[in-house]
């Protein structure tokens, strides 16, 4: 039996049509000026290329002099004016910015948002959500399908050791570009989404390399309420072709103001706890002796849910310095018919933003009655009992080779050049366990 | 780049005399006084303890934010609270890890205080004391091990430091008052640099109580000398701040946007402007309260194009956004030709509270900034600004 869940898909693209009718009509000329090969050549982008070399861990604009840093936050602000610029062009469904919302009183601030237009009013579509890796269908929809105007500019590692910008790059095709474009039915200001590595299709599916290129960004934009997120398939995806996505709220998520309890430190220097006291269960990872330390450990831990089947939602927050990772089983409840109509009726689906603690809601009753208690129940729904969570940290720490470190204190290192990890067999060990990717 | 030390240090003086630096500099207590109004929100004033504890001069810490003592083992949720607190203007005390200057972590206690202006409600400054404290004692298997404590005369005369094998520093007034104190020393290491991160270190009841008695004496010192210029300060807030007031939040928010730009309030009549960024007052010649209050019209003069003038009426009666390029004039009533932006901006209330200008000198308009069109530049600052207002107004503020 095949577990599914009727669903109403929430538009993001422009060009987003019924999946039921997309394949009869993909091969006939497009005219769109999309993004695969018949519009592709000779289609240019602002190209944003980041700085791998000496992404020392430490926030922008501190003290390390050596670091050749733009004065300003010039991501920030790219993506800022690049935004405004297509508001202005009315290539959203709406003004994200004239939906109401509020912070709602409690002791974690809920926020909540009165949005009646994002959900497209049409026949709903079948959507499989009890397999996490799914192959990619050319014949579904896919971003290569947008239309050029919604994608704001190229995002890759500088070639030099420095940040450059070229406000107009032929994208080439060759090196595999990754890309920003717009998310037409923002769920905030400044909502997009990242696309790794946009022409090879990938399937919604975490690597090491997408997920540094998504904590990059965080870094980045260095900005702390600009997040990303990033949900699997049968975590509420609604596209399967690999994307993170991001927005500006500049208020504190609930989740990033739970307290947390460590479990261990791994040999690269990253620190993972379990969160406390929020009604969604999972683990938070911060630190690494490098932003690649970090990385891996967050993009190994995802691959080990993946490759056992378990749905996920991922929080980057705080200028990437903390991660949150959070198992869920939300929609095979609602499958199994578990979940209450009351909370049915809400059609809130759990992604990432809504486990973070913000709650988008189509009916105004739901939103004048929103409550932090209201909130906490649905999200206690989505998270995993304390006992089925034990079961995926062992399976998470047993594929990341934890070292665990918490009797012993990390000396301090006397000089000042990068901290290598001290085991370099565990280093090893760490590479030798990634999985072979799943075919496509 | 960083601000110009002078100009910071000139509004400091501005407000408080140039005497108060020597006042403040007899209090021994390691203190930090911020500038919420200065972008970056930057240190205008460091104490020596302050300088001596973390081991920078007092150029390398004057115009920094304060964020460039915290390092890998500082604790995220903390510097949060803290940044929530400067937002919402409010007191906090908490204990964070900070990091000296040869890279060594210290816990310490971090109290803050805002200190408001008597005039007019804005918060003027951000006091911020820190007391060193204790690593968490640890249990070994046989109970605590003790050691004597060692004095060490730090040579200030009459107020002596008592410096204990575990690098807890007190100071007092006099060492008798303290009498004998036993030290614990954590069982994990001799090692007298090595601190354990791993636990948030709680601070006792005695550094609480010294933390808010130098903030007591600071604040006392700048009331005393904020009454030599005319321009009170307080401890706390005595009037609202109006409608057309903007809270330390937005101000803060705001006041990191470089560009010249001004914020307007669409709810009152003849929208009156609200916020002038440092960026505008400089491409203008006024005074930031030359400015506040008044609509923008004062900008235009008897060259200016009533054409151009009734189209931003127009953009403004619709609600919609425009660009225009217009004759305006500086102070000194030298003209220059505005390439200006305007777009409504809504609050989370979802409905229009204000518009935003944001200039460009035309001479200017084509110089190399970072790649960015001057139109790019624009939208990004509309952007920043719609964001601020919208997320600053979400309204509740949480325990």
């Amino acid at each position: 039996m095949i577990l599914s869940i009727k669903r109403v898909p929430t538009v993001v693209s422009n060009y987003q049509k019924e999946e039921a009718e997309e394949g009869a009509r993909h091969a006939i000329g497009c005219g769109r000026n999309c993004l695969r090969s018949c519009c592709l050549p000779g289609a240019k982008l602002p190209l944003y290329a980041f700085n791998k070399v000496g992404n020392v861990v430490g926030e922008k604009g501190s003290f390390d002099t050596e670091n050749k840093k733009p004065p300003v936050n010039f991501l920030d602000s790219l993506l800022l004016g690049e935004w405004e610029d297509r508001m202005q062009r009315g290539l959203f469904r709406y003004d994200v910015t004239a939906c109401e919302t509020k912070v709602i009183p409690g002791e974690y601030g809920f926020i909540a948002q009165l949005n009646e237009g994002r959900h497209l009013k049409k026949r709903p579509t079948e959507f499989r959500v009890d397999k996490v890796l799914q192959p990619f269908d050319e014949n579904k929809f896919n971003f290569t399908k947008v239309g050029q105007e919604e994608v704001l500019f190229q995002f890759d590692a500088s070639e030099d050791n420095e940040v450059q910008f070229f406000p107009n790059e032929p994208i080439d095709t060759d090196k595999s570009p990754s890309v920003v474009a717009i998310n037409v039915s923002p769920i905030e200001y400044g909502h997009v989404l990242l696309i790794p590595r946009i022409l090879e299709c990938l399937p919604q599916m975490i690597d090491r390399e997408s997920f540094l290129l998504a904590l990059y960004m965080a870094v980045e934009a260095g900005n702390p309420y600009f997040r990303l997120g990033y949900n699997s398939l049968g975590a509420f995806a609604t596209i399967n072709h690999l994307h993170f996505q991001a927005y500006y709220l500049a208020t504190p998520f609930p989740i990033e103001k739970a307290p947390s309890k460590k479990i261990t430190t791994t040999t690269g220097g990253v620190k993972i706890s379990d969160i406390l006291n929020y009604p969604v269960r999972g683990l938070v990872f911060e630190g690494g002796n490098t932003l690649e330390d970090l990385s891996n450990v967050v993009s190994d831990s995802c691959i080990c849910l993946q490759e056992n089947n378990i749905p996920y939602n991922v929080l980057i927050a705080d200028c990437g310095k903390r991660i949150f990772l959070f198992p869920q089983c939300y929609a095979e409840k609602q499958a199994l018919g578990e979940v209450s109509s009351e909370l049915l009726d809400t059609q809130v689906n759990p992604a990432v933003w809504e486990i973070s603690g913000h709650m988008v809601l189509k009916r105004k009753e739901d939103y004048e009655e929103a409550s932090e208690e209201n909130a906490w129940r649905l999200l206690a729904e989505v998270s995993l009992s304390k006992e089925r969570l034990q079961e995926v940290k062992e399976l998470i720490f047993e594929a990341i080779c934890c070292n665990i470190e918490d009797e012993i204190v990390t000396p301090i290192m006397e000089d000042d050049s990068d901290v290598t990890p001290q085991s370099h067999e565990d280093m090893d060990a760490l590479k030798g366990s990634q999985p072979a990717m799943v075919p496509a | 780049m960083e601000p110009q030390l002078g100009l910071i240090e000139k509004s400091f003086d501005l407000r408080y005399s140039d005497l108060v630096r020597e006042a403040l500099d007899e209090l021994p207590d390691c203190f930090t006084i911020t500038d919420p109004c200065i972008c970056g929100h930057p240190i205008v004033f460091a104490s020596k303890g302050f300088l001596k504890m973390v081991g920078y001069s007092k150029d390398e810490v004057i115009g920094r934010n304060g964020r460039i003592f915290q390092g890998p083992e500082t604790d995220r949720r903390s510097v949060m609270e803290i940044r929530e607190a400067i937002r919402e203007e409010r007191a906090m005390e908490i204990s964070l890890l900070n990091y000296r200057k040869d890279g060594t972590p210290f816990w310490m206690l971090f109290q803050m205080c805002p200190v408001f202006s008597k005039e007019d409600g804005r918060v003027i400054n951000f006091v911020g004391v820190q007391v060193p404290i204790l690593r968490k004692l640890r249990l070994s298997g046989n109970g605590i091990v003790r050691s004597e404590m060692s004095l060490r005369d730090a040579g200030n005369g009459a107020r002596e430091t008592v410096f204990r094998c575990c690098r807890r520093e007190v100071c007092s007034d006099s060492i008798l008052e303290l009498g004998r104190v036993s030290c614990l020393e954590s069982v994990s290491s001799n090692d007298d640099r090595e601190v354990d991160n791993n636990e948030p270190c709680e601070a006792s009841e005695l550094e609480k109580t010294k933390a808010g008695t130098a903030i007591s004496n600071i604040l006392s010192v700048l009331t005393h000398y904020s009454e030599l210029t005319g321009r009170l300060v307080c401890r706390k807030r005595y009037c609202l701040s109006g409608n057309g007031q903007l809270g330390a939040s937005l101000n803060i928010c705001l006041g990191r946007i470089k560009q010249s730009f001004v914020l307007t309030d669409a709810l009152s009549p003849d929208m009156p402007i609200v916020y002038a960024s440092e960026g505008f007052l400089k491409l203008t010649g006024y005074a930031r309260h030359e400015v506040l209050g008044r609509n923008c019209r004062f900008l235009s003069g008897t060259d200016t194009d009533p054409t151009t003038q009734f189209q931003i009426k127009e953009c403004i009666r619709s609600q919609q956004a425009c660009t225009v390029r217009i004759l305006n004039y500086r102070k000194d009533r030298t003209s220059f030709w505005n390439f200006l932006h305007i777009s409504p901006v809504r609050n989370a209330s979802g409905k229009v509270a204000f518009f935003v200008g944001i200039q460009i000198d035309d001479r200017c308009k084509n110089q190399e900034t970072n790649g960015l069109s001057p139109e790019m530049r624009q939208l990004s600052v509309v952007g920043a600004v719609k964001v601020a207002v919208r997320s600053l107004s979400m309204g509740a503020s949480t325990s």
